[in-house]
């Protein structure tokens, strides 16, 4: 779990059963496994009313273990993008005691939370689990363009071409981390390029 | 001393009967300013000179956050309450001249809710008329359920069903009308927030079955005005004033602090708000804890006291203030 640095920069928590009698699952790649274990403490028939949309990774894994867990309903999505549409029209015609569970990359919990925030739930009353890459998604201060992925620091702006120092600055309104010019004196000044967020 | 509020000298422009046992109170600035701005759901602390007592109790502004040329409350008898109430009722007349905190907001409307639903039992309708007249001004998406013991208690039932027509419900206990609670909290769309206001029982109904049902905590609003139990008398020693007073029968603990001179902060009055927290020193006998602040633990520990309704019986207590 990442820790906490500035006031600003997202802590996660451990997915936990909650109440009520509906519940929407968000995971992609290793994110599938924070459901897996919550599911060995949820009461019987918990997943009776549970809804699973699962993002794999690259090496397809956790699917079986997914369904094995019979939800009411599993769906699979190539992309956060591709499963938008459907997790807008979830959200727009659901009730109050539906819960939502953020389970994986910060770059899925962010942008599921970013819509859940516009459906009108509160992002302190979703249950969240950071799992797998430290991949950031980044918005670039100066041109606004945003690169998903990020894994070094400094990174360079997929839009743009600055090179950024990746802050732990946050916009929950962006789903995002911002990045800010790191040599705007010296272009030619170009530090070393570590990966920092694997 | 009420923390983060000064005082208002305000005279009562009007008293006016509501049913059997409410009555309305209008309160100007005696200087005839205009009055703080608030936002619905705020109290205000009234401060009653009865003879040598002075009893301080929270009321909602019921007026619309939009005028502030006056603030009005509605004050319910209790006949068998501490006798604030009775001392509205009875001696309090317009042109009186009296002292009120400024407006604090423990019960304020959370708007980035995509709706309201808001539930009030007896008295507690009070807030909502803010609420609902603030909401109504803003465009506001609200539905109000309203129980009452009779259609003649329906305290400014006939008000709201004017103003706003079939946004409000009401329940009348004597025609054996209920709310269907959960299925009025199962249909309700996201981003719904719950306000609730009334006795105990029905709060406690409603935060219960809105938990069961899967709703989170932070879109469930409450508040309960409690009155200081009433209890046998102790005594109890101010560690850092050094004085050692006697809390009366009908007198809660903050209120004795307060007739000793000392000048503690406080908010709400009722147990909810934690501004009086105060650290017990030492203790010899068991307290009871009438507060929703401390948690279960913190009441076990004796560590700590809510002065504003809770209280104490044994041989000695002694508080850190």
């Amino acid at each position: 779990m990442a820790a906490k640095t500035i006031i600003s920069r997202p802590i996660y928590g451990t997915l936990s059963p909650q109440p009520g009698k509906h519940h929407l699952f968000l995971a992609d790649a290793e994110g599938a496994l924070a459901i897996v274990d919550m599911a060995r403490t949820a009461p019987p028939g918990f997943f009776d009313g549970a809804e699973i949309v699962f993002i794999p990774g690259p090496d397809g894994k956790h699917v079986g273990a997914l369904e094995a867990l019979k939800p009411a309903q599993f769906h699979q999505a190539p992309s956060f993008a591709s499963l938008l549409p459907r997790l807008k029209q979830t959200l727009t015609n659901a009730h109050m005691g539906l819960r939502l569970y953020l389970a994986g990359t910060e770059g899925l919990i962010g942008q599921a939370m970013q819509v859940a925030l516009e459906a009108g739930i509160d992002h302190t009353s979703m249950q969240t689990e950071h799992r797998g890459s430290l991949a950031r998604r980044m918005q670039c201060v100066h041109c606004k363009g945003i690169t998903e992925n990020v894994t070094t620091q400094p990174a360079t702006c997929a839009h743009c071409g600055l090179l950024l120092l990746v802050r732990d600055h946050y916009s929950r309104r962006l789903a995002a981390f911002q990045g800010v010019c790191i040599n705007a004196e010296d272009r030619s000044e170009i530090p070393p390029i570590e990966e920092a967020f694997p | 001393m009420s923390t983060g509020t000064t005082k208002l000298d305000v005279v009562v422009s009007d008293v006016v009967p509501v049913n059997d046992l409410v009555t309305r109170f209008h309160f100007r600035r005696r200087d005839g300013e205009l009055l703080p701005t608030f936002s619905g759901g705020a109290h205000v602390v009234v401060e009653m000179r009865d003879g040598e007592r002075t009893r301080l109790n929270p009321y909602s502004l019921m007026g619309s956050p939009l005028d502030t040329r006056e603030y009005t409350i509605s004050v319910r008898r209790d006949d068998v309450g501490r006798g604030g109430s009775l001392f509205m009722h009875r001696s309090v007349k317009p042109g009186l001249e009296m002292v009120i905190s400024y407006p604090v907001n423990l019960f304020s409307l959370d708007l980035r809710a995509k709706k309201h639903l808001m539930l009030a039992g007896g008295i507690g309708i009070t807030p909502f008329m803010a609420q609902t007249a603030q909401l109504a001004g803003e465009g506001g998406n609200f539905e109000l359920h309203y129980t009452c013991r009779t259609a003649s208690l329906g305290t400014y039932a006939d008000v709201l069903r004017e103003r706003y027509d079939r946004r409000i419900r009401l329940y009348h206990d004597d025609r054996e009308e209920r709310i269907e609670l959960d299925r009025l909290l199962s249909t309700q769309p996201l981003g719904t927030h719950l306000y609730v206001c009334g006795p105990a029982g029905m709060i406690n109904w409603v935060r219960d079955r809105a938990a069961s049902l899967g709703w989170p905590s932070e879109a469930v609003h409450f508040e309960h005005f409690a009155a200081p139990q009433p209890g046998l008398p102790f005594d109890v020693t101010l560690a850092v004033s050094g004085k050692t007073i006697r809390v009366g029968e009908q007198q809660s603990l903050l209120e004795a602090i307060e007739a000793a001179g000392v000048d503690p902060p406080y908010l709400c009055r009722g147990g909810v708000c934690g501004q009086c927290e105060t650290n017990v020193i030492s203790h010899d006998g068991k307290f009871i804890h009438n507060d929703h602040w401390l948690s279960e633990e913190e009441h076990r520990s004796g560590c700590k006291i809510m002065p504003c309704v809770s209280r104490f019986e044994g041989r000695s207590l002694v508080l850190e203030r």
